[in-house]
């Protein structure tokens, strides 16, 4: 652990602080995002409004603080529902599979793929559209889509700890099938759970964004970051700067969640340690 | 240098007369069906009415009557029976001849039990079509009506054939200048030049109406020539792009659109006048203006648009002021406000109006949800079945406020006065006292804040230098394009 994987320091630096603004600006923000101001709208980014103006008045820089926190908010939820209910079931076919329930199994992950053949904006369209547009129909969908990719994670990862010793060990000494799973299988496969997680996350941060983006996500005013790029397309021939900030964060925030999932698969990856290893041999 | 200029101008002139009499039209939205006597979506006007279908009379561009397949008419001295002169020789698109039958079809069809014109109210007071030789037909009315010249020249009174009528809705024949050549749906309506016009010869070719529903798509096409002429550019903010480019015209006009915030009449609390009121004092009508329309809009006090001349300005009535807005809402005994919906259409002037909207409703307490959506949606939802508290939207059909007079229309004014005086305008037969009834009409839904009244929305028409003849306004939803040419083109 001497040395961290620079992929790992720049991605944690550019997450922890878009996490800290999100946190800030439940506290703080330098206007009120909500706060109409016709007579200065399109004011160039500078010292009063440090990204600038919208084609309200509505200072940007206030924007994209409270649209960072709420794109984070959305990510977070939905990846933990992908967690919550992909997580055991991946574990419950597993642990199916490996005890003479493979029916299960297959029932499990056939409907895992059915889940899994939409796209996920496809399916997010249509929650949304039966349900109505909102941040917490936005939050379903992007989790929903996310409950196969962990359960399909979570079934690898725990079929391959399934074949070793020391779980036979377990059973001989009669542990049961969903005390192995969470006492040894999920310890194991925790590291390729956090990686996927945080490349979950970088996805589902560009999900709620194209989905505020064609306003289905979060609703006006609450600021989102997808629905000022939209509304910034009419305006980005004499106001670019309405665009590059919603913009640049989120390409920034995407950016700095899959370099710190790198550098953690890096560091948790013990297969690709020894590779890494026997690279610099060679 | 002076080569540079040369070539300059020889590409720019070469440029000019390379242009195609074939004009294209940029249009928003584009139409469900292409049938104006069937559909009640202005989008169907605005390809077909003029071009493809022509009424016994017309409304130009300045919203008169003029004389379109009756030549000329006599109205009897009691104001209760016309008698129209139809123009000879005229053919459908079809070849079928016109004549004094397809009137009579026509305006039986609108009106028939099972019809399904979105304006059956035009042709509600006729109570004898005779047909006096085939080319004069007599219309006589329950009593005399004052608008049913105007009424009669809209797309839903239109002309068909009996042969062609069932069709219209996708192979439309009509009789006007252009005819019908192909629709390609999610892209464009073709029309071509109708060699055998009654009328005046078209100075087109023909024209290609393209439906461009992103306004930023719409930006770029403009710019890269591929429209000759945006009748009703959608993005304001993007106006003065184009006005400091020397290859464009923008002209700013009005339409008939007066854009209200909607309220439902019939649900607490907004049944409440003192409610009511508050919202209107909220309301500030110049923010509204600048922050939604980028200026380009005309503040309205009522549902009247201020182009005619019985308007009344009462902006004033209930002017932009919280002090007041939040005592009226204190009597209410909504002193703490309250929570409540603002479902929102598609056009982008009503999400913009919409948040500003929430933002000003906010400051006297009213928490606004917004619920932005589809026009099917919202079509089922707050036309239809009533179930909202607020919305804002364009009322784009000329001289429409007596749809107050019914109470079950989609925000729920019930009011016996006002049915009255509407009762009163459809009989009046004398102009002062019309414009009178009018007035009174406009100050008593202002007075009772039926809704919140915004604006007129604004046409904001942008076009190409050479394109000569569009319209500046929307006195009605059409872009006749009969006396449009191309300068340098022929």
């Amino acid at each position: 652990m001497k040395h961290l994987p620079l992929s790992f320091i720049v991605g944690g630096i550019l997450t922890l602080t878009f996490t800290l603004v999100a946190i800030l600006s439940f506290i703080w923000t330098p206007y009120d995002v909500e706060a109409i101001n016709i007579a200065g709208k399109f004011a160039m980014p500078g010292l009063d409004h440090l990204m600038g103006t919208d084609h309200f008045g509505r200072d940007i820089f206030s924007m994209v603080m409270v649209g960072t926190r709420n794109a984070i908010a959305v990510s977070l939820v939905a990846v933990g529902i992908g967690m919550i209910l992909g997580v055991p079931l991946g574990l419950w076919a597993a642990g199916s599979r490996m005890n003479g329930g493979s029916l299960i199994d297959e029932i499990l992950m056939r409907g895992n793929d059915l889940v899994f053949a939409f796209p996920s904006l496809l399916m997010a369209i249509m929650i949304t559209a039966v349900f109505g547009p909102g941040a917490i129909n936005a939050i379903i969908a992007i989790g929903i889509f996310n409950i196969p990719v962990f359960a399909r994670m979570t079934r690898g990862g725990a079929l391959s700890i399934w074949t070793r010793d020391y779980i036979m060990a377990a059973r001989v000494a009669g542990k049961g099938n969903m005390r192995i799973s969470y006492e040894h299988i999920l310890p194991n496969i925790l590291n390729i759970l956090i990686v996927q997680a945080t490349i979950q996350f970088s996805i589902a941060i560009i999900a709620e964004a194209s989905l505020s983006y064609v306003g289905l996500g979060t609703q006006p005013p609450n600021p989102s970051l997808g629905r000022m790029l939209n509304e910034a397309q009419t305006m980005i021939f004499f106001a670019p700067w309405l665009a590059y900030f919603p913009g640049g964060v989120i390409v920034a925030m995407v950016l700095g969640l899959n370099l710190m999932g790198d550098g953690l698969r890096d560091m948790l990856d013990p297969k690709l340690k020894k590779r890494k290893a026997s690279d610099v041999t060679a | 240098m002076k080569i540079t200029g040369l070539l300059l101008l020889f590409y720019l002139t070469s440029k000019t007369t390379a242009l195609a009499v074939i004009l294209n039209v940029g249009l928003q939205l584009e139409p469900p069906n292409l049938d104006p006597t069937s559909g009640a979506a202005a989008a169907i006007d605005e390809v077909v009415y003029g071009n493809i279908f022509e009424g016994l009379v017309r409304i130009n561009k300045d919203g008169d009557v003029l004389p379109g397949l009756a030549l000329f008419w006599e109205i009897s001295t009691d104001g209760r029976s016309y008698v129209f002169h139809l123009a000879e020789g005229v053919k459908f698109h079809d070849g079928s001849n016109f004549d004094a039958e397809d009137v009579k079809f026509s305006f039986n069809r609108a009106r028939a039990e099972n019809s399904t014109n979105a304006k059956k109210y035009i042709f509600a007071p006729i109570v004898l079509i005779d047909i006096l030789d085939p080319l004069t037909i007599m219309i006589t009315l329950d009593h005399a009506r004052p608008d049913f010249l105007f009424n009669i020249g809209l797309g839903d009174a239109v002309i068909v054939a009996p042969e062609s009528a069932s069709d219209n809705a996708f192979n439309p024949v009509g009789t006007g200048p252009f005819r019908f050549k192909k629709w390609v749906r999610g892209d464009r309506v073709e029309l071509v030049k109708n060699d055998d016009y009654w009328g005046l010869e078209p100075r087109l070719e023909g024209a290609v109406f393209k439906f461009i529903p992103d306004p930023l798509s719409a930006y770029t096409a403009m710019m890269a020539g591929d429209i000759d002429t945006f009748p009703n550019y959608p993005a304001p903010e993007n106006l003065f792009l184009f006005d400091r480019d020397a290859r464009f015209d923008v002209v700013v006009g009005l339409t008939a659109g007066e854009t209200i915030l909607a309220i439902n009449n019939k649900k607490t609390p907004f049944d409440n006048i003192l409610v009511r009121k508050a919202i209107a004092h909220a309301i500030n009508r110049k923010e509204i203006i600048n922050g939604a329309m980028f200026g380009n809009a005309e503040p309205i006090g009522t549902h009247f648009a201020p182009s005619h001349p019985d308007y009344v300005d009462l902006t004033g009535l209930y002017p932009f002021d919280l002090g007041k807005a939040r005592a009226l809402m204190k009597e209410a005994g909504y002193e703490n406000g309250f929570e409540a919906t603002l479902k929102l259409p598609p056009p982008t002037y009503a999400r913009r109006t919409g948040e500003l909207i929430s933002v000003e409703l906010g400051r006297i307490g009213i928490k606004l949800k917004i619920e932005n959506m589809e026009w099917a949606q919202w079509i089922d939802q707050v036309l239809r079945n009533r179930n909202f508290d607020l919305t804002v939207v364009s009322h784009v059909e000329p001289m429409d406020i007596n749809i107050y007079a019914n109470p079950n229309y989609y925000f729920g004014y019930d009011n016996a006065d006002f049915q009255e005086i509407i009762a009163k305008i459809d009989e009046s037969t004398d102009a002062a006292e019309t414009s009178r009834l009018y007035k009174e009409a406009e100050r008593k839904i202002a007075e009772d804040a039926v809704n919140g009244y915004l604006y007129q929305l604004g046409k904001f028409g942008v076009w190409k230098k050479e394109v000569k003849g569009m319209w500046t306004n929307y006195p009605i939803r059409s872009n006749d394009l009969r006396d449009v040419y191309i300068e340098g083109a022929n």
